[in-house]
């Protein structure tokens, strides 16, 4: 298998940080909070590859860092130490060493985003396929009607009414925001696609659906797909490999039914315990 | 001068720092040059901009010619014709295209072509197309650093789905030798394709909004456009398809100016008015 | 040709210049012009307006340039500038020290007791808003006599010719931070460079100081009320002349060449959570501008604080966006863009017809 990215020693510190930020936070210590200087440690050391049409998975409650390391690899911050390199058809790219051309050329055309919250990834004032368009219209496509017929296959894959595909976003259930979400991330065929907590929120019948959409995209377009959740249950359906995180740190990982069968660590324990 | 003021009005050293601007603006077609604009004794909106430029470049050995909506005899073209001729002593101007080395003109490019010798100045309000999309210069300037225009595109597509036509009617955003998308001031759609491949070098000055560019002579000016939805100008036909004619020239080229006359009549008639009376001129032998 | 309205311009902008001159000159049997010192004096404040919102200290042209405008303080500041246009910068003064100011006016709201005392000076503060009838008719004889009266009392000496400032006792607690010397920047000439952001605090505060006085306090305004937070409290205000030093062209010695009269405003601000600092301190904003005008300093330093916060934050309402308060606080761009909607429109409004027609063409056709 081919791998499309590549993490390593990922660290986030929101805060001035010191020399002992690190070593007196973590799991162990159960805060993230650095008593020396106040700042806090969101991530730290985070590492693992993901291959070529995979769906990696990474769980942990709210202040977990999950988060936090999805929206450095998407450039929405940028991290305190740590590399990643995405291997793309046309070479190499040291995603913390691109400078800004770069990141947004990368954001725009080669990755996708979901947002827990629609309204961070649409812009409510423009029709759903004019959403569509625009992520279109940056990789030079200017044919209309093409952009139109691109704009409802989208639409329609991710089964959303193609005769609402004019009217604007912000007038749709929260359940049809996400799918619009995800065709416009989809809009640009990206082979990596993130997912923050894309079902969070919904009814139980509308996740389900959600969830199933995913995983055909996945199998349909090969599209390698990092996931964030605290939901057991989302990760289960979807991913294949599982990072479990607290604190800031990876505590757990491996294949997720591995992890779901036999959990390792207490944290873990307690939660697979608790859902099941 | 006998009030102490410089001759055009300036003194040299802003002319100098107006002219270094206009250099950089000329090398790199359609970017936006920042410079400090100086106040000017009539409104910001009056074309200080324009004139601004016009008086950096000015000599004694010019001949000028300054339009509004056409017209030479307009009351801003006149206000500002009388205030060049008062601060630059010695200069000619002229009513005629052909006769004029510099001219500067608000909301029209002439109905003639320009020659290569020439020099038009065109006064702008908003000088940045992508104004209606972000308000925020600072993000303004790295979307046109990047040619990223998806969200002024998406404003065309999202004009068509609404109303099956752009309904862009002036100041049509025109991208500039294939990177940079200008606001070409508020001339019409008619004037856009003057821009491409013209001989004389067209020059815009935004006095209120600080910034000066240029679309140097023989150089590329499309106006945006999606393929198989073209670009249009201005409709003069008549219900059975037929183009009108200037009431007062006969011209069924030009850009008219509508308007209902005396006796309650919808008539039209040309809004280049040196170009009228030549044609009329030539008409009468 | 009933139509081209926009021809014959010529003869129309004398005629309308004439009118205007008519309407300075209509009182001219029965009183004499308004001379330059009387409207210096007497529209005191007026006159500091212009001074400061032309961006220019000659208090002369600017009480020509009221003159001439009838009281318009837009058009007057307008002339003012337009003026100072073809001037060339010849000299930069070094920076001055408002320390060194002749007061004729500082109040605190920050303490009961400041070093050197509070100083009321001349104010409608505390002034009852009542129409003062006895003014409608006032002779030359009682306008003399009040003056006479006034004089008579003032003691030879009352004021000292410098107070020290109170930031610098607040400074001195620790209260401040510490004035940051090497950050120290060149300041930003907006005369001769374009706002091009986000540019340093300098140039906006340079903005501001020539900014018009009603949209500056209408943006400040909307800080105060909730669109922000700045809750300000009035540390100093001062009012007086400050004396302009040049360095002497032969010796190089700093030299007085003037003064200026000037209004200074010092507002200190809550502290305002910061991760970065180790001691927190209250927060500062400066306004200052030529002439007497208190409501605009008052403004200007909220603004400033307000300013400094987005630059470090980012802007979370209008107050706080450098681009939003700076570009449109200039008095002579805003009043030339408003007016300039006057002038002819028929090109664009003819392009705008011919796609308003073809639009509706297009849904009439498509409901049929």
């Amino acid at each position: 298998m081919d791998k499309i990215l590549e993490v390593k020693g990922l660290s986030q510190v929101y805060g001035p940080g010191c020399d002992l930020c690190f070593a007196s936070t973590g799991p162990d210590l159960e805060t993230n909070i650095c008593p020396h200087c106040g700042s806090i440690v969101a991530l730290h050391d985070l590492s693992f590859d993901l291959y070529k049409g995979e769906i990696l998975g990474i769980m942990g409650e709210s202040g977990s860092g999950k988060s936090t390391a999805v929206k450095c690899l998407y450039f929405d911050q940028m991290p305190y130490s740590g590399n990643a390199i995405f291997f793309d058809d046309s070479g190499q790219m040291p995603l913390f060493k691109l400078n800004p051309a770069q990141r947004r050329s990368l954001r725009n055309h080669r990755f996708g985003m979901v947002y827990q919250n629609p309204n961070l990834g649409l812009n409510f004032d423009i029709s759903a396929g004019g959403n569509i368009a625009e992520r279109l219209l940056m990789s030079q496509v200017m044919n209309y009607s093409e952009i139109r017929e691109r704009a409802r296959e989208l639409l329609a894959r991710t089964e959303v009414l193609t005769e609402r595909m004019d009217e604007l976003p912000k007038n749709f259930s929260g359940g049809m925001q996400q799918r619009v979400q995800i065709a416009k991330a989809l809009a640009t065929r990206p082979p990596l696609l993130f997912l923050d907590e894309v079902t969070t929120g919904l009814d139980l019948s509308v996740q389900a659906k959600i969830l199933d959409l995913i995983l055909e995209i996945q199998s349909e377009l090969n599209t390698a797909m990092i996931v964030v959740t605290h939901d057991l249950g989302v990760i289960r359906l979807l991913a294949g490999r599982t990072l479990v995180m607290k604190y800031g740190r990876v505590i757990e990982s491996g294949l997720t039914d591995q992890i779901l069968e036999d959990p390792q660590h207490a944290y873990t324990q307690q939660l697979v315990a608790s859902a099941l | 001068m006998s009030n102490g003021i410089n001759f055009a009005f300036l003194d040299e050293y802003a002319k100098r720092e107006i002219r270094r601007s206009l250099i950089k603006a000329i090398c790199i077609p359609g970017y936006q040059v920042p410079y400090s604009s100086r106040e000017m004794p009539m409104g910001r909106g009056f074309g200080t901009g324009g004139l601004q430029l016009t008086l950096a470049l000015i000599g004694a050995d010019d001949t000028l010619k300054v339009i509004d909506q056409g017209s030479d005899d307009s009351v801003n073209a006149v206000n500002l014709r009388k205030f060049i001729e008062m601060t630059c002593p010695g200069i000619a101007t002229t009513t005629r295209l052909q006769e004029a080395t510099l001219i500067q003109s608000r909301h029209r490019i002439p109905e003639q072509a320009l020659r290569a010798d020439q020099i038009l100045v065109l006064q702008v309000p908003y000088p940045d197309a992508l104004v209606i999309v972000e308000p925020s210069e600072d993000k303004r300037k790295i979307m046109h650093g990047e040619a990223d225009y998806s969200r002024l595109l998406v404003k065309l597509y999202e004009d068509i789905v609404k109303f099956d036509e752009i309904t862009i009617s002036h100041r049509y955003p025109t991208r500039i030798n294939g990177h940079y998308i200008i606001d070409p001031s508020p001339i019409p759609r008619y004037d856009v394709p003057k821009l491409h491949n013209s001989k004389a070098l067209i020059l815009f000055g935004a006095g209120r909004e600080k910034k000066i560019y240029a679309v140097p002579p023989h150089c590329l000016a499309e106006p945006l456009a999606f393929d198989d939805v073209p670009f249009r100008i201005e409709d003069f036909s008549d219900s059975h398809g037929e183009r009108r004619a200037c009431k007062l020239c006969g011209s069924k080229t030009s850009f008219l100016d509508e308007f209902i006359d005396e006796q309650g009549v919808r008539v039209y008639q040309c809004s280049d008015s040196d170009y009228c009376e030549q044609q009329q001129e030539c008409a009468h032998g | 040709m009933g139509y081209v309205a926009i021809k014959g311009g010529g003869r129309a902008i004398e005629g309308a210049a004439d009118a205007l001159e008519l309407l300075r000159t209509r009182q001219a049997e029965s009183a004499s012009p308004l001379d330059t010192d009387t409207i210096e004096k007497q529209l005191y404040f007026l006159h500091s307006r212009i001074l400061s919102e032309g961006g220019l200290y000659h208090p002369q042209l600017a009480s020509l340039a009221i003159k001439q405008s009838l009281g318009d303080t837009l058009e007057a500041s307008f002339a003012l500038r337009a003026y100072r246009s073809t001037k060339p910068r010849l000299l930069e003064t070094p920076v001055h020290d408002t320390r060194n100011m002749r007061l004729i006016r500082r109040i605190s709201a920050s303490f009961k007791d400041i070093p050197g005392g509070q100083m009321l000076g001349p104010t409608t503060d505390y002034a009852l808003r009542l129409l003062r009838m006895e003014l409608l008719n006032e002779s030359p004889e009682q306008f003399q006599a009040i003056a006479k009266r006034l004089f008579a009392g003032l003691p030879e000496r009352v004021v000292p010719d410098s107070f020290p400032k109170v930031l610098d006792s607040l400074r001195a607690e620790g209260l401040l931070p510490q004035v940051n010397q090497a950050a120290r920047e060149q300041p930003f000439d907006i005369t001769r460079e374009p706002l091009i952001f986000p540019v340093p605090r300098s140039a906006a505060l340079a903005t501001m100081a020539r900014g018009e006085t009603g949209s500056l306090l209408a943006i400040a305004y909307s800080n105060m009320r909730g669109y922000g937070d700045v809750h300000p409290t009035v540390a100093e205000l001062r009012v007086g002349y400050l004396p302009v030093m040049l360095p002497h062209p032969i010796t190089g010695e700093l030299t007085e060449v003037g003064e200026v009269l000037m209004t200074e405003c010092e507002v200190v601000a809550m502290y305002q959570g910061d991760d970065t600092q180790s001691v927190p301190t209250f927060t500062l904003g400066y306004g200052a501008c030529f002439g007497h005008n208190e409501v605009k300093a008052i403004s200007m330093a909220i603004l400033d604080r307000a300013l400094q916060k987005g630059m470090q934050d980012g802007p979370e309402n209008p107050s706080e966006d450098p681009e939003f308060v700076l570009l449109h606080v200039d008095g002579i761009d805003s009043m030339g863009f408003a007016s300039h909607y006057k002038m002819p429109h028929y090109v664009t409004f003819q392009s705008d017809m011919d796609r308003l027609r073809t639009t509706q063409q297009k849904q009439e056709a498509g409901h049929e």
